[in-house]
């Protein structure tokens, strides 16, 4: 039997979760406060999930906030991040709008977060 | 002289939720003033998430935050005046704000200050050596990054573990940065444990406890800073030194509340919290002057501002109207193990949500309200650090001689 120990990044509360593990197989969790830390662990232990902001240079060249509507796998985030960097929109930003459909093959969407300023 | 029945200083998120709050309390002719060129205040360039969990259920980005109070402000239809200044307030409640247009003076029927804070500057720092370029404040590589679309270094360190420094580091790396370390003169961090967790163990940047810049290299250009060890009275450990090459180094090091025009005012500063005191209603010493968000006290939660400045808001619409309750008011004393609260006064047979943030870390603790020896409201926590703001609520006695905020080890 093994141990591993987390840090939940799902909510602020941050509770250190532990997982009891036989081989692969998931013996307990505890420490979780919440049904959403369990998911997180078991997550973790199998493909991390991470949630990515950053921006896109706007069509006025400024940078212009965005973030995937969902997680991505962790392992993706610099490939994901290479392709946002890539990209150019070809009329200005308007939040909420989808910029890359498919980001980085994950099937989640790019979106953004803010407007450019009119 | 232009009259108004509320005008708030700062389109901040804790500005916004004032106005909002206080037109919805029933004054129409609320103002609010923003030196920036758009609403939001800080939020604007934290783009990542974290924000609304309390309030919204699902967690924001900052910008998507800040647009959901702005939507409020629009439907509303309450003016905002933005690229003005407030440069001035009296206790009569006369605001001086100043812009392209020039000069005016308004009298307010309420002053709601909502001005936020600033970062700590390196001036306040006392690290030997020269002062070469490439050394900023973590908030403002921050909005170098995310606003102005500019990278400012490709070898980072930084000094100072708070959530802008973790974040930051985070950041510079998704866009190609390397972060050497984050050295925190403290034994622990006073960043969130998630951002620990997902801003510097997902990219396995070191975070060196009890540890400081001891020196900075380099003449035009920052080209490295040794570090050093520190004792427990924060001393650094002479032949502890390690050089690290590096063009950038960011200083996470503490906000300060804006409290210029506070000051101005007359209004004493509370050296703990570094704003001014105020009661449940967040009314400061001077009637008709109220504060919220970060210019009362740093927060780490946006939540918890909007919260703060709704209960503003809606204090100061109702002192506009001449309707605002009175009361003869207690004390609060921060007790054992807890470094301020906020109200720092409290009406006597109300009950208050009383926040307050611990001096140290620990774990197993107990807070509870304490009025003339007895203990009043209990709450157990499974873990005490001075970087999460708590809360209390307490029934405040009609006929206590005190009230004091305390912290115990649990039974
Ligand atoms: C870098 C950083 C990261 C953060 N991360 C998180 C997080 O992950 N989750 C979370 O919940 N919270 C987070 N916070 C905290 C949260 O963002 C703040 O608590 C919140 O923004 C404070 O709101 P405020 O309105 O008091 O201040 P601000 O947002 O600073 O707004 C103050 C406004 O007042 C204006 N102003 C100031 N003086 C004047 C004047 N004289 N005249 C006119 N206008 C004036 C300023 O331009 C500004 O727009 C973070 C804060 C920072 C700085
Ligand atoms: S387990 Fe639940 S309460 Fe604890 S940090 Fe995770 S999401 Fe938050």
């Amino acid at each position: 039997m093994k141990e591993k120990h987390y840090t939940c990044i799902i909510c602020p509360s941050g509770c250190e979760i532990t997982a009891v593990l036989d081989g692969e197989k998931i013996v307990s969790i505890t420490g979780n406060t919440c049904k959403r830390g369990e998911e997180y662990v078991k997550n973790e232990l199998t493909c991390p999930m991470r949630t990515l902001t950053t921006t896109v240079c706007g069509f006025s060249g400024r940078p212009v906030a965005v973030r995937t509507a969902d997680a991505i796998p962790k392992a993706k985030l610099f490939e994901a991040m290479a392709e946002v960097n890539a990209f150019r929109p070809s009329r200005p930003v308007r939040f909420g709008e989808t910029l890359i459909a498919d980001l980085a093959a994950t099937g989640v969407p790019l979106i953004a977060t803010a407007s450019e300023e009119e | 002289m232009k009259e108004r029945s509320v005008l708030i200083v700062g389109g901040g998120p804790a500005g916004l939720a004032a106005a909002v709050a206080a037109y919805d309390a029933g004054v129409r002719d609320v103002l609010i003033v923003e030196r920036d060129s758009r609403v939001g205040g800080i939020l604007k360039q934290c783009i990542h998430p974290g924000f609304g969990l309390h309030r919204f259920g699902c967690e924001l980005t900052g910008p998507e935050y800040a647009e959901r109070y702005a939507e409020e402000v629009r439907r509303r239809g309450i003016e905002v005046r933005t690229g003005t200044f407030v440069t001035g307030v009296t206790p009569e409640r006369v605001v001086t704000l100043q812009s392209r247009e020039g000069i005016e003076e308004i009298r307010a029927g309420a002053v709601v200050l909502a001005m936020g804070c600033r970062e700590r500057p390196r001036g306040a720092l006392n690290i030997p050596g020269t002062r070469p370029a490439g050394i900023y404040t973590a908030g403002t590589a921050q909005r170098l990054i995310n606003v102005e679309g500019y990278l400012p270094g490709r070898r980072v360190v930084i000094l100072g573990s708070g959530d802008i420094g973790l974040i930051t580091a985070r950041r510079m790396t998704l866009e190609g940065a390397k972060v050497l370390a984050v050295c925190e003169l403290l034994p622990y961090s006073g960043g969130l444990a998630r951002n620990i967790e997902q801003c510097l163990n997902d990219f396995d940047i070191p975070l060196l406890l009890s540890h400081t810049v001891t020196e900075i290299h380099g003449k035009e250009r920052l080209t490295g800073v040794t570090v050093s060890s520190v004792d427990e009275n924060r001393r650094p450990i002479p032949g502890t030194e390690r050089f690290f090459d590096c063009d950038t180094l960011l200083l996470s090091v503490g906000l300060i509340p804006e409290n210029e025009l506070t000051e101005k005012l007359g209004l004493p500063l509370d050296r703990r919290t570094g704003g001014a005191a105020v009661d449940t209603d967040r009314q400061t010493a001077i009637p008709g002057v109220f504060a919220c968000g970060n210019v009362l006290h740093v927060h780490d939660l946006v939540d918890y501002v909007s919260g703060e400045a709704e209960l503003a808001g809606k204090a100061a619409a109702a002192f506009a109207k001449g309707e605002l309750a009175a009361g003869e008011e207690l004390a609060v004393t921060a007790g054992a193990g807890i470094r301020y609260t906020v109200p720092q006064r409290v009406r006597r047979g109300e009950t208050a949500e009383i926040y307050f943030r611990f001096s140290d870390v620990s774990r197993k603790v107990e807070v509870y309200a304490e009025a003339d020896g007895t203990p009043l409201a209990v709450k157990k926590l499974l873990r005490a650090a001075p970087g999460e703001m708590q809360k209390l609520k307490v029934s405040v006695p009609a006929d206590s001689a005190n009230l004091t905020i305390k912290m115990r080890p649990q039974a």
